[in-house]
């Protein structure tokens, strides 16, 4: 699926690397804690997260992460913006809360390669 | 272009203390490096994570530091060590969910314990070491020829 394509199911906004519309996503991950992104999302390329802050796009960066969600209408500042675009990072928004963005996706074809742990 | 084959790459970071801006850099940069010598992804995956880890718990518990990364033809050697307080048990601070970090840390995504053992399982070859008052030393190699730990 594109970035165009999320951007219409989520009703999203995009904030950096505009001009990556045609970028292809085929797995996401939800998580608000870092930690858990770290240690649990290997094959992901894309995160949807509550969470703002500069190190989210840090993270998404060791996480070979190409795209970021940020849910519940929250706006990346012009830094994280800067920061996003020097790393090649597309930053998108939604109005959706975090559960209802990711099933939205999820129907629409994109998966989770998380496995379960334990 | 920073290829010399058959030689050495050196690279010295200095981690500031508490400057959550600018964590990360040391192993971006390294990152870069990396993807230029066309290393294999999964293996620069591994070494982003192990590397990044251990540069945050540098920032946040480790009162800043110093990271010395030496890229070989096969192998890196990534060095990274800070004059913080130390750990006064390793073992502990090795289990999951195990952290000290405080709440600023917490809402920043962060501090969930999870960071020494996550080293431990991404990088080929892990030490730790840290003495109460005088500071932590983590040492990481990573292979470069051969995906997969060995
Ligand atoms: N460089 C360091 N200096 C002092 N203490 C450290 C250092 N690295 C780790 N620790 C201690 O080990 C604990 C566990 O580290 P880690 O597994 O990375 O989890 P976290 O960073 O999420 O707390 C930390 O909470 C801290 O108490
Ligand atoms: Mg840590």
């Amino acid at each position: 699926m594109k970035i165009s394509d999320i951007m219409e199911i989520l009703q999203g906004d995009i904030h950096a690397c505009k001009d990556k519309l045609d970028l292809f996503i085929d797995s996401a991950c939800g998580a608000d804690l870092m930690s858990d992104v770290m240690a649990f999302s290997k094959e992901n390329s894309m995160l949807l997260t509550g969470l703002i802050n500069p190190q989210v796009i840090r993270t998404a960066e060791m996480m070979d992460i190409q795209a970021v969600v940020f849910v519940r209408g929250k706006k990346p500042n012009s830094d994280m913006c800067e920061l996003a675009e020097e790393k090649g990072i597309v930053l998108m928004s939604t109005n959706l809360p975090m559960f209802t963005a990711c099933g939205l996706l999820y129907k629409a074809g994109i998966s989770g390669s998380g496995k379960a742990c334990g | 272009m920073e290829k010399l084959v058959g030689s050495i790459i050196k690279k010295e970071y200095l981690i500031p203390a508490n400057d959550f801006s600018i964590a990360g850099e040391a192993s971006s940069n390294v990152r870069k490096l990396l993807t230029q010598l066309g290393v294999n992804p999964s293996i620069i995956k591994r070494t982003s994570i192990a590397m990044y880890e251990a540069e945050l718990n540098v920032v946040i518990h480790g009162n800043g530091g110093t990271a010395l990364v030496d890229i070989f033809e096969d192998r890196v050697e990534i060095f990274i060590y800070d004059e913080g307080p130390g750990i006064e048990d390793i073992e502990l601070a090795m289990k999951e969910g195990y952290s000290t970090a405080p709440d600023r840390i917490r809402e920043m995504g962060f501090g969930a314990g999870m960071g020494l053992s996550n080293i431990k399982k991404n990088a080929d070859k892990f030490k730790l070491e840290s003495e109460p008052g005088k500071g932590t030393k983590v040492y990481i190699t990573m292979y470069l020829s051969q995906d997969g730990k060995t």
